[in-house]
This record gives structure tokens, sequence and C-alpha cells, in this order.
């Protein structure tokens, strides 16, 4: 029984009931903040711990890296939700009674993924999971527009598809388990699969990881069942986009992962990797040619969260060492900057009224501060150096192309597309004729700038100690 | 005459399983072509109470008193809470007519078919190890979250989409309890989750209400994300 890896859960859900009890909004959102700074400062002592392997808890150095992540955006990202919270109250589109559901979601949601991700029983992980989700399509639907409410409900019945055929798939595990560690609690334990692994039986594996992958998958977002996805990302607000795409996609990736890990140790068992690597690819270049149609600057940057999970699942696939460490890499880059961008999105809807691509021009002209700021997100996202993202995006290349040539350069010509797209809408954005009224807001940077300033830093220089700790996570992946 | 003896309580263990799986099944192809609101909840009801007797059934032949609870979570909340919880929003809502489908009946039909066979060549080829309580239990519990999937996709009314979902669940509960000692905890998340599921479900189906005067989907279905040109003040 380790405390700190309860309270990483607990922190959350007491946060959240504290929060649901206080009518101030102001007061709120500070709570909110403080409460998720505790949860992050409670993540970062697991990375002093050994680790911990019980019936419902397990901490390795894979989920260590998971949480951390996962603790820390969620951190800024309540930073940045107290001023943007703050500017949709005053204009109306938020009536302080929701603001108030909406932290206590938030905490909820926190705790939901914490969860999933320190589950050792995979029944455990699937409910953390399908509480997230859940959360998250309330949150969602929260200003109750029709267009919310459509994006809501397409993403509740996507999800729903999604969640139920990964429950199939767990118990298929389960079966699976069960021939060897007997009925009951062992054959749920992930620990105990994965050491009795190479004599589980192959066939039901093999069909347990099918409906995993499609189930767990939609969650990813990845191709052909990511339709929910920029609906759900446009329409709620901005902070849950930021969460959205910065960590429940890497928590439904996350248990993808633990499955892999699984059905890879079998000898017997099919090759997770080219069915993987399949819908990676499939994913980053549809995602990559849609940057091009998008409108709407959230539905945007909800495509190149799809291209990015793409080329993630697709560096998983390939496997290895080196892959392994870029997708975990490409993942800590991703997931900061991107949320980092909506940051900067979120004050530029506001700043313009709106977010159709059309109406936000001239940005630098008129809101100089957040120009900036979305200019560096933009250029960090799309792999340019000196960005982090450059030398994952770099890595995962460069180790493909040393095993599948065809392959590096399928996947660099998605990412070649992508980042054509992508410029050619920041060109717009930032120097187009300033158009229609625009408003004040209270911007605060700190959130976006702790986050470029973490992806700049990691692009000069990854200290030796990161390294070796990314290592360790990749070594578990196999 | 022993022999019958000793054989004959298995036989009829296996024979109730699979009679009370098949009529889930059964329930599932009837929430296809119900054209009524009220049948639909009705027929939803039913197929709760069969898995809550499906359920008992397990835990009666395999001796674990603790699916006893799961049945009675799914006889009380799913057979009788939920489609009175239903019955009196639709009577409330004024939306008790009859439901469109946008496939027709035999089509709908023959697809249901297509998914059960899809549904029993898949999980019989691939359990041969299972113990054949199991497989076919699985093979049944698989086809029944294929048809509620179906229904799901067939049926464009909120309502009906919500049975639907329900009825995906109660397939997930028969594959859970015929997965052999599943840990309890699990099956009360479920049931935990499906309750807050339903209440998200609900508040959607009152705001859609509220936005479009009807629960239809198809309403949602005219504002489609980047082919509208204005903008909506975000």
């Amino acid at each position: 029984m380790n405390v700190s890896v309860w309270a990483i859960a607990v922190i959350p859900i007491a946060a959240g009931i504290l929060l649901a009890l206080i009518p101030s909004y102001r007061v709120g959102a500070i709570g909110n903040v403080l409460a998720s700074g505790l949860t992050f400062a409670t993540s970062l002592s697991f990375l002093a711990m050994p680790p911990v392997v019980e019936d419902y808890v397990i901490l390795d150095s894979l989920n260590t890296f998971f949480v951390v992540l996962n603790t820390l955006v969620g951190f800024t990202t309540s930073a940045f939700s107290a001023s943007y919270i703050g500017h949709e109250i005053e204009t109306g589109r938020l009536t302080p009674l929701f603001v108030r559901f909406y932290h206590a979601m938030f905490q909820a949601m926190m705790a939901a993924m914490n969860i999933a991700l320190l589950a050792n029983n995979i029944g455990v992980m699937w409910v953390g999971l399908e509480l997230a989700t859940l959360i998250t399509v309330v949150m969602v639907g929260i200003y109750r527009t029709p267009n919310a409410l459509e994006a809501a409900w397409k993403y509740f019945i996507l999800g729903i598809v999604g969640i139920s055929l990964a429950f199939f798939g767990t118990i298929l595990v389960y079966l699976a388990g069960q021939g060897v560690l007997g009925e009951g609690l062992p054959a749920m334990t992930w620990s105990k699969l994965l050491a009795s692994a190479p004599k589980l039986d192959a066939a039901l594996l093999n069909l347990a990881f099918i409906f995993l992958l499609v189930g767990y998958g939609t969650k990813v977002g990845l191709a052909p069942l990511h339709a929910w996805l920029p609906d759900a990302h446009a329409e709620g607000p901005t902070p849950i986009s930021a969460v959205l795409s910065g960590l429940l996609l890497n928590v439904a990736l996350f248990a993808l992962l633990r499955f892999k890990m699984l059905i890879a140790a079998h000898p017997g068992a099919l090759k997770p990797g080219p069915i993987m690597i399949t819908i990676g690819l499939l994913s980053l270049i549809f995602a990559a040619f849609m940057l091009y149609q998008r409108r709407d600057i959230k539905r945007l940057f909800a495509y190149s969260s799809i291209e990015h999970m793409g080329l993630i699942t697709f560096a998983f696939g390939m496997g290895g060492p080196l892959a392994n460490f870029a997708g975990l890499l490409h993942m800590v880059m991703h997931s900061l900057t991107k949320s980092a961008i909506f940051f900067a999105v979120g004050h530029v809807a506001q700043a313009k009224g709106t977010q159709q691509l059309s109406g936000i021009r001239g940005l630098s002209v008129t809101n100089p501060g957040l120009a900036v700021g979305l200019a560096f997100g933009v250029i960090a996202i799309s792999g340019l150096p000196p960005f982090g993202a450059f030398m994952s995006e770099f890595l995962i290349l460069s180790s493909t192309f040393a095993r599948e040539p065809l392959l590096a350069l399928a996947a660099a010509f998605g990412l070649l597309v992508a980042l054509g797209a992508l410029l050619l809408r920041l060109q717009n954005i930032l120097f187009g004729t300033p158009t229609g009224p625009h408003h004040k807001v209270s911007a605060s940077s700190l959130p976006w700038m702790v986050h470029l300033s973490l992806v700049l830093v990691a692009g000069l220089y990854l200290p030796a100690a990161v390294i070796a700790w990314f290592q360790k996570a990749a070594e578990l992946l196999g | 005459m022993t022999l019958a003896l000793d054989v004959a309580p298995v036989m009829v263990a296996y024979d109730v399983a699979h009679f009370l799986a098949g009529m889930m099944l059964v329930a599932s192809f009837m929430l296809l072509y119900q054209d009524r609101i009220f049948a639909v909840l009705n027929t939803f009801a039913a197929q709760a109470m069969l898995l809550a007797l499906a359920v008992a059934w397990q835990g009666y032949v395999h001796h674990h008193p603790d699916l006893f609870i799961t049945a009675a979570m799914a006889f009380g909340l799913k057979g009788i809470v939920i489609p009175l919880a239903l019955n009196r929003m639709v009577v409330r809502l004024g939306i008790h007519r009859d439901v469109d489908q946008a496939v027709n009946v035999a089509s709908s039909m023959f697809l249901g078919l297509g998914l059960t066979s899809l549904a029993l060549l898949l999980v019989l080829k691939v359990t041969p190890g299972a113990s054949s309580f199991t497989r076919e239990g699985l093979a049944l519990a698989l086809a029944v979250i294929l048809l509620g999937f179906l229904m799901m996709i067939t049926r464009r009314n909120a309502v009906t989409q919500i049975v639907g979902f329900m009825s995906i669940e109660n397939g997930l509960i028969l594959a859970a309890t015929g997965a052999r000692g599943m840990p309890l905890v699990v099956e009360v998340s479920v049931a935990f989750s499906v309750l807050i599921a339903l209440f998200v479900f609900a508040v959607f189906v009152f705001r859609i209400r509220e936005r479009f005067d009807s629960v239809e989907i198809e309403y949602l279905d005219r504002v489609r994300g980047d082919r509208r040109v204005q903008g909506d003040g975000r």
C-alpha cells in the first residue's frame, strides 16, 4: 500500500467534491489550479520511487512517465482555464453554476485518467478510461449550442462503440488468462498476465487484440475511427480541447500499448507491429491532407492531433528501443506543444469572436502577444527545428529509414504535406489583412510559455537523466 | 438409467443457460423491428430480465453467490427502473409515436442474421480450448452486442439509441458473467458507469428536445462542422 500512488487519484476526487460545493467561480478556479498543482507535485515524488506492483496498482517506468506528463499538462491547463473561464463568464457564454460544474468535472476527469494509468487490473483501467470519456462528453456539450450538442452526441455514440468493443476485448484477455492463472483476480491483473504471457491461448489473444485495437483506437482518434475527434475539439471549451489532445488520446494509446506488450510477449500470437504501422500511416497521411480543407481553427489543430497520434502509433508499431524512444519523446512533445497551441487558440478565438479561419487574420497587428505564441506553437508542431518535435520526428524517420526505407518515405511524405498546410494557414492568420471586430482579452501567457520553453529546451538539449528515464520506459515496451 | 442421472444436471445447466442467452438474442432481433416506442421499451425490459435470469442461473450452477448481486442489479435497474423512467420521459416529452427506421425491416433482419453468424463463426473458431459452456455463451453475447450496434445505427431516434446502447451493455454483462469468476468489482463498476451514461443520455435528450423540439437525430445532422460558414461567436 503506497500512499502517494493512491493520493494521485484521491486528491482530484476530493478536490472535485470540494469544488462542486464552492459557489464562487473565482475561488473555484483558484482551487482547481491548486488541486492540479498538488497532484502534479505528488506525481513528481514517483520519480524517486521504486516500482510498485500490487493487485490493483502498478507503477513502472512506463506509466510513471505518463502520469507525470498527465498531471503537468493538467496543472498548466487549469491555470489557462482560470483566465479563459473568466472571459466566458463576462461574455455570458457560461453561467457561474456551469463553471462550478465544469471545475468539479475537470478534477474528476483528471482522477479518472490517473486511475486508468495506474491500474494494474485491466478492468479498472477500462473503467477509468470510460469515466474520463463520459466526463469529456458532458464537457464538450457544456455550451449547449446546437453544434456543441451535435458534437457531444457524435462523440458519445462513437465513444460507446469504442468502449464496448474494448470491454469485450478485455473479457477475451481475461478468458485467455483464466486458462493459465485460474478464475478470479489474477487473470485480470496485468502484471501477472504479462508474466505468463507465453502460456496464454494465442487465438484468444489475437481476437482480443483486434477488439482492443478498434476499441481503444477509437479513443486514440486513429483513422477511420476518428470522426468524433474534430467535432469534440471544436465545440467544447478550449481547455477541454487542450486536455483531449494533450492527455486523453495519450491515455487511450497507453492502454493499447499495455495490451501490445502482452501480445508481443507471446511468440505464437499475431504480430501487432504491422497492424499498428498500417493504421498509423493511414491516419498520418489522411489527416495531413484533411488539414488543407479546414475552415475552423480548432478543427485544424484537431486534425493535426490525428496526424501526430498516427505518427506515434506508427513509431510504436515499428518497435525496438530507438523507435519506442522516439515515439515516447514525440508523445511528450506533441502533448506539450498541442496544449500550448490550444491555450493560444482559445484566447485568439475570444479576441476575434470567432473560430473561423476566415475571421482570424492579421493577428500580428491586432494581438502581437498571442501571434507570437501561436507562431512558435505552430512552428514547433510542424516539426521544424529548434523545437523538440523536430528531434523526435527526425529520430522516428531515421530509425525507420534504417530498417524499412519505403515506410520512412511514406511517413516523411505525410509530415511534409502537413507542414505545408500548417505554414500556409499560419501565414494567413498572422499576416492577412485584419477583418472584423476584435475584443480585448486578458490572456495569461504563462502556461503556453512554460510548455513551449520546455519543448525548446528538449529540442536543444536533453539531460542525460531524462534520456535514461525514456530509455527505461522504451525498453519496457520491447 | 444411472448414466442418465449423472449426465442430466449438467445437460439441464447447459440447456437453461443456452435457452436464456438465446432468448436474449431473440429479444435483440425484436428490438430491431419494433416500430412503436413503448414496444421497444417493453422488449428491452424483457431482455434485461432474461439477462438477470441468465446471470442468476450462472451463479446457481457454478456456486458464485456474488453473481446474484449482479442479477439483482440487472433485474431492478435495467428491468424495472430504467424502462419505467424512460417510459415517463417519453410520455412527458410527448414523443410516443412510431419510430423511423433508416433501413427497412427486411434488410435490417438480414443484416442481423449476418452479424449473428459472424459472431458465432468468429468466437467458435478461436476458442476451441475454452469449455463449450463459455464459448457458446460468449458467441451469443457477441451477437447481442453486434445487434445492439446495428440498432443504434438503424434507429434514428434518441430514445431508441439509448435502448440500443443498453442492449449492448446487456450483451457485455452476459459475456462477462459467461467468463467464469470475473471479479465482482468489475461488474459493479460496469453497472455504475451504465447509470452515469444513462444520466448523460437523459440530460442530452432533454437538451435536444429543448433546442430542436424533436428528438430525431437527423435534426442534429443539419449542422455539420466545417460545412457551415457562419461563425458562432467563439
